[in-house]
């Protein structure tokens, strides 16, 4: 593409985006997917209309797995390579690709027409392996679909012509509950919210919290929150923030001139093995929205995002013909429902493939335009968020509980659940079981219910909550589900006798080796060392040392890492080593320490460059 | 302006409304190790080299607030042993090769590293090929040694209004960038006058041709420690 054009198309873009700075990962995003990638050319004109220097845009470009600064080919293969993906044989499946395709692994090839390599988890893990094709998620990869797919690169098919089937993403909803059971008229919560009178305790409350600029009367928004805190209802994120303090404290947080307040749904779902946020964003967009505006009359705000993880593009239009929709039947705009006053829009940011971003401050960050790093806290998001102004940030699910919660009150909702964690949960099952997909159970559910009822048998583990959450042995599924418990935020992943669990435990620390930001030093420089000691150990060379060094390790992350990432990069090898110590003792065949260099490894570049294989070639282990 | 006191290992500090708990105890003369902190820049809490436990609690002392009655832990053996093993993770991330570095001696990780006892690099080294950029005729960048603290970042930004650097990458991938398209730190409006040119704590941002004037064993912290002067001034080359 010639420089001309490729500066008529940035400034088109930045146009579209008035020139606005902020904005620059969305810009970013949309220049990538017009040019296949983000040349110097387009840095230039970046530079130029946002005057901004250089040293910015290629810092945020270079943060994010999904902007490319170096040409990745007009065919962006990436196979999602989440434990379950592996479990699938998605590796074979890239292997037979990158052979039908003659390139490389990691590579463009020769003409620049693909690239092919591996992402972290994309979230169709009930129905994997699956890939992203230029950010465009297509599912159920098989050796029929992998050979099609070769053809259509070939002959160089626009996406957009490929058949729809590829991409067509199931719910696989298998159990539901109160949230899945109840569908609203789009409206419905808000109106009921809008039509809540205060009681005695409101006004208690009321008094605790009021604060300048709420519109309409006192009563609605104060009731509303009163109903948020009788339901007890907790983040589904994964920390489990009770929604109605957070709530209430971004309503007191006061605001400077000029300042609002604001809503962000959190719909970045990186945590491996989870995938109920989108199905959630798929059925239920309506709900999430009507969250969203509950809680911004409830606490003021004027301005809401979504921010969506970019593995999830395909739904960007349907959620946005939401929105259009939602504008046009009054219930989002100037004057909802036609209350004087209540303002609010939402608006979709997508992201590009950075973990991370999950955590609520880093999403801020990258919702300003700016790398995902976690900020210094506190002060904490509620006082100071997006462009220091109070920013509530709440789970997906967490905003379809809240509109259930304004629809049906607060009290009805406390009694589902157990006394510390009220109300119901959604899993995202995957991995070893007849049927995978979407359960919702009333939390208090014990995991071997979960098991039976998804059709897992000969099961030999549970991870629950993801890679950075726990993983559990036979002997304690009889456990609950519940903050009480074992929290979650949603992933439930099964692995039977025949899995390696320290395969799974090695597949989860190379993603957070991958996912770390880079921000601080253990979770840095530890990751990449923890590593290096799982593979030290695939590779036949670990001693009981290495477990040692592994304890010692997780100490400092708990310590001193920076974010939450940082804290659990630990958890999966822990848990496994004690929990499935077999499986790592197969891997040792050492009792005492061995260094993880391996000389006649070093040699394999030498081989390959001379061409040589022969026993010379060779430097035996020394021992 | 209120004030107050907390303690840190076990002596009284005090400090005013608004301090962190590392900028009360420097008032104090108390020496708290830290490679991302300088006093005369916005905190930053990268490093995690300052790390305490406040009543019990692990937190960066650079960025956490000073809090009254608060009882701070920093000179204990455990908290001692993070920090080695964090200056152990930046030396086998980065290339340091300290005897023939310019900055040895003058060097706040190596003087840090002295001060703390490390006495190896205990992890496998990473070897990172990063080149050298000695496109500048006065300045060369040896990224070899950089240990992604942001101080020349914060002092091109804040002070010199320039955005001369950045950090961009990911991860164990972060890297030190200059604003050019070239990458060259001679297309940059980089200068001697710049703070920036003056604030990296290792050996990366070097004056060119003027090598070892001071030699090795009379420099900065080989007469000092760092917990003595944790900021002198060095006197370049
Ligand atoms: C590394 C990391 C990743 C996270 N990813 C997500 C995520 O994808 N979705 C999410 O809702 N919360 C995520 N969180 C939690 C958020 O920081 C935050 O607690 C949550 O969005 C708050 O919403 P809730 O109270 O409704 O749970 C993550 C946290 C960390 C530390
Ligand atoms: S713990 Fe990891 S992800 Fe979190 S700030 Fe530090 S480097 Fe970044
Ligand atoms: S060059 Fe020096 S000052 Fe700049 S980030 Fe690297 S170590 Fe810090
Ligand atoms: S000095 Fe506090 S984190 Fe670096």
């Amino acid at each position: 593409m010639s420089t001309q054009n490729t500066s008529d198309t940035v400034t088109a873009i930045l146009v579209r985006h008035q020139r606005d700075a902020t904005r620059l990962v969305q810009i970013l995003r949309e220049i990538q997917e017009q040019e296949d990638w983000i040349s110097p050319e387009a840095i230039d004109t970046l530079e130029q209309e946002l005057a901004v220097p250089r040293t910015k845009i290629e810092a945020v470009a270079g943060f994010y797995s999904f902007f490319y600064t170096r040409p990745k080919g007009r065919y962006r293969v990436l196979f999602s390579n989440n434990i379950t993906d592996r479990m699938l044989r998605n590796i074979p499946l890239m292997e037979r690709l990158c052979a039908s395709l003659w390139v490389e692994r990691g590579k463009v090839s020769e003409d620049g027409l693909v690239s092919i390599s591996t992402t972290s988890c994309t979230g169709m893990c009930d129905q994997g392996p699956a890939i992203l094709v230029n950010n465009m998620a297509i599912t159920r990869l098989d050796e029929a679909r992998v050979d099609a797919i070769a053809e259509l690169i070939r002959a160089q098919v626009p996406l957009a012509d490929w058949p729809p089937e590829f991409f067509h993403v199931e719910d696989n909803i298998r159990r539901s509950d109160i949230l899945l059971d109840t569908v609203l008229e789009p409206g419905d919560a808000l109106r009921t919210a809008l039509a809540r009178q205060p009681n005695e305790s409101v006004a208690a409350s009321s008094s605790r919290s009021w604060r300048e600029g709420l519109p309409g009367t006192e009563g609605g928004p104060a009731a509303m929150l009163d109903e948020m805190m009788r339901s007890r209802l907790r983040g589904r994120g994964g920390a489990g923030f009770a929604t109605g303090l957070k709530w209430e404290a971004c309503r007191n947080a006061p605001l400077k001139p000029g300042q609002q307040r604001i809503i962000v749904c959190n719909a970045d779902e990186g945590e491996p093995g989870t995938f109920k946020d989108r199905v959630l964003l798929t059925r239920r967009a309506d709900q999430v929205f009507e969250g969203m505006t509950v809680a911004a009359y409830t606490v003021g705000a004027q301005r809401g995002f979504l921010y969506l993880r970019g593995e999830y593009r395909y739904l960007l239009d349907p959620l946005n013909a939401v929105l259009a929709r939602r504008r046009e039947e009054g219930l989002l705009g100037s004057n909802i429902l036609g209350v004087p006053g209540l303002d609010f829009d939402i608006e979709i940011h997508l992201g590009a493939g950075a973990y991370v971003c999950g955590e609520e401050s880093a999403l801020i960050e990258s919702l300003e335009g700016k790398r995902g790093t976690p900020r210094n806290r506190p002060p904490f998001p509620v006082t100071n968020g997006y462009l220091d102004q109070p920013t509530v940030v709440n789970n997906v699910e967490t905003f379809v509980a809240a509109a259930l919660i304004a629809l049906k009150g607060g009290d009805w909702y406390g009694t589902m659940g157990t006394s510390k964690s009220s109300g119901t949960k959604l899993l995202s099952v995957s991995g070893d079981c007849a049927r995978p997909g979407i359960y919702e159970y009333p939390f208090g559910v014990t995991v071997a219910r979960v098991l039976e009822d998804c059709g897992a048998e000969h099961t030999q583990a549970v991870q629950i909550s993801g890679a950075s959450g726990v993983c559990l042995a036979s002997s304690e599924f009889g456990r609950h589900i519940g903050f009480e418990d074992i929290p979650t935020a949603g992933a439930f992943m099964v692995f039977n006798k025949s899995r390696d669990m320290f395969e799974v435990a090695r597949n989860f620390i190379h993603f957070f080796a991958h996912e770390s930001c880079g921000f601080c030093t253990p979770c840095r420089v530890g990751t990449t060392l923890l590593k290096n000691m799982m593979d030290k150990l695939a590779h036949g060379r670990g001693s009981l040392y290495d477990f040692g060094e592994i304890e010692k390790l997780n100490q400092i992350l708990l310590a001193t890492s920076h974010c939450g990432l940082g804290h659990s990069a630990c958890n999966p090898v822990l848990d496994t080593i004690e929990k499935f110590r077999p499986a790592y003792e197969r891997h040792l065949l050492h009792d005492q320490f061995v260094p993880a260099f391996d000389l006649d490894r070093a040699l394999a570049g030498a081989r390959q460059m001379t061409g040589r294989d022969d026993d010379a070639a060779h430097i035996g282990d020394m021992e | 302006m209120s004030e107050g006191n907390f303690t840190l290992d076990g002596e009284d500090i005090p400090f005013q409304e608004g301090q962190t708990i590392m900028q009360a105890a420097m008032a104090a003369g108390k020496y708290i190790p830290h490679l991302c902190y300088h006093p005369e820049f916005k905190p930053h809490g990268s490093c995690k080299l300052c790390t305490v436990r406040v009543n019990g609690r692990a937190t960066a002392s650079c960025t956490q607030r000073a809090a009254s009655g608060a009882v701070v832990e920093s000179n204990t053996h455990a908290i001692n042993d993070e920090r080695r093993a964090l200056l152990q993770m930046l030396f086998v991330e980065g290339n340091h090769f300290c005897p023939s570095c310019e900055k040895s001696g003058n060097c706040q990780l190596q003087a840090t590293a002295y001060e703390l006892g490390m006495m190896s690099p205990h992890y496998d080294h990473f070897f990172p090929n990063r080149p050298v950029d000695a496109s500048h005729p006065e300045y060369l960048l040896d990224f070899n040694r950089c240990i992604l603290c942001s101080l020349c970042i914060r002092a091109s930004r804040d002070v010199d209004g320039k955005n001369v650097f950045a950090l961009s990458g990911r991860g164990i991938k972060t890297r030190l960038i200059v604003n050019a398209k070239s990458g060259r730190l001679a297309d940059t409006n980089f200068s001697e006058a710049d703070k920036a040119a003056h604030v990296c704590p290792v050996g990366v941002i070097l004056k060119k041709r003027k090598g070892f004037a001071q030699p090795i064993g009379g420099r900065t912290f080989d007469l000092n420690p760092i917990s003595a002067t944790p900021h002198p001034t060095i006197k370049e080359g």
